[in-house]
């Protein structure tokens, strides 16, 4: 767990961290952005709908999934049932990342967690293991990243289907996303029970994917490495971790 | 094409329940933990979830697309030990694309 050792850090200073961390993501989420816009566009939504959906939603996979059911009528229960479905994981990325901002309070907390995005949790994960996690830090992930999916996936939509056609594996840039998890994955790396977590999740990812369709291989994954974390653990190591807010 | 402005109040509900739910998901985890002692196995569980999720979320990509993801994947990782995360990003992208070209030609 995360100890606040020494004095606490400038809060604006540690904003600024935040930004420098989410920048080589910024990058190879422009194309990304635009080919959502496009696509939206396409199925007959306005730039400003893509814009608010961005906004409120904050959630690219089930964003991709709402645009290719997209009909009209808008069918709005099969849309909010699979965005439901898409995003269950942040429960358990909300669970974990929660032991680590309990410092910043209710309020806090509730404003920061608007925004759980994937990359968002995992690099305030990695920030967590090492460091006291502020909310400064966190807000300094937060900014631009919000900023960049709402403007470019808007700007996307402006332009319509210039950018559909755009194929982000052209430049390699679909990499950027398992590249920057990997790199993560090292970060979190405490020998043989990382491994074996590892394992079990990727080989249950890979298996459920191949038979079940839709996102359930990522909740598949994430219960088999849980499973394999908890019974793979010296006991004795967590024992004395009382957790009660 | 549709006027830049222009909303339709059903696609409006629409975003709206997506946010909705989604935002139902991100604090769900937060307030269980919370209100209940997580101690234990439970606790060693929770602690897996960071590495559990991320190689959930790319598993599909690097072992079960082609040689070029994977073999990226294993310079990646090597490089992952020793460069800062900005690099190991650069590192990744242009061994993929580099590796692709390779196994285009054969």
């Amino acid at each position: 767990m995360s100890e606040i050792s020494g004095e606490m850090p400038l809060r604006d200073s540690d904003y600024i961290a935040g930004i420098k961390h989410i920048a080589p993501l910024l990058v190879a989420m422009v194309p990304i952005s635009l080919v959502f816009g496009g696509l939206a566009a396409q199925k007959g939504l306005s730039p400003l709908e893509v814009g608010l959906m961005s906004a409120v939603v904050f959630a690219g996979g089930s964003q991709f999934v709402a645009i290719d059911f997209w009909a009209s009528p808008v069918p709005w229960a099969a849309i909010v049932l699979s965005a439901l479905l898409v995003n269950v994981r942040h429960i358990l990325m909300s669970a974990s990342l929660g032991l680590k901002t309990r410092h910043m309070g209710w309020g806090k907390q509730m404003i920061a967690y608007m925004f759980l995005a994937d990359e968002i949790w995992a690099l305030s994960e990695h920030r967590g293991r090492k460091q006291h996690l502020s909310f400064a830090f966190y807000m300094g992930l937060v900014t631009p990243f919000y900023l960049n999916w709402v403007l470019m996936t808007a700007f996307g939509a402006l332009l319509g289907k210039m950018f559909v056609d755009l194929d982000p594996a052209q430049y390699g840039l679909d990499f950027a996303f398992p590249a920057i998890f990997i790199g993560l994955i090292v970060g979190f790396w405490k020998g043989k029970s990382t491994a074996m977590v590892l394992a079990a999740s990727g080989a249950a990812a890979i298996i459920t994917k191949t038979y079940v369709d839709g996102a359930w291989y990522i909740a598949a994954g994430a219960v088999a490495g849980m499973l394999v974390g908890a019974f793979t653990a010296d006991p004795e190591e967590f024992k004395g971790a009382l957790d009660r807010g | 094409m549709a006027e830049v402005f222009s909303v339709d109040p059903m696609v409006l509900a629409t975003i709206l329940g997506m946010g909705l739910v989604t935002y139902f998901t991100r604090v769900a985890g937060l307030v269980i933990v919370r209100f209940f002692t997580i101690q234990g196995r439970a606790r060693a569980a929770l602690e897996a979830v960071p590495a559990a999720v991320l190689m959930a979320v790319i598993a599909p990509t690097i072992l079960a697309t082609g040689p070029a993801e994977s073999l990226a994947a294993l310079i990646t990782l090597l490089v992952a030990f020793r460069l800062p995360l900005w690099a190991v990003v650069v590192v990744g992208v242009i061994s993929v694309v580099a590796l692709r070209s390779v196994f285009g030609l054969f």
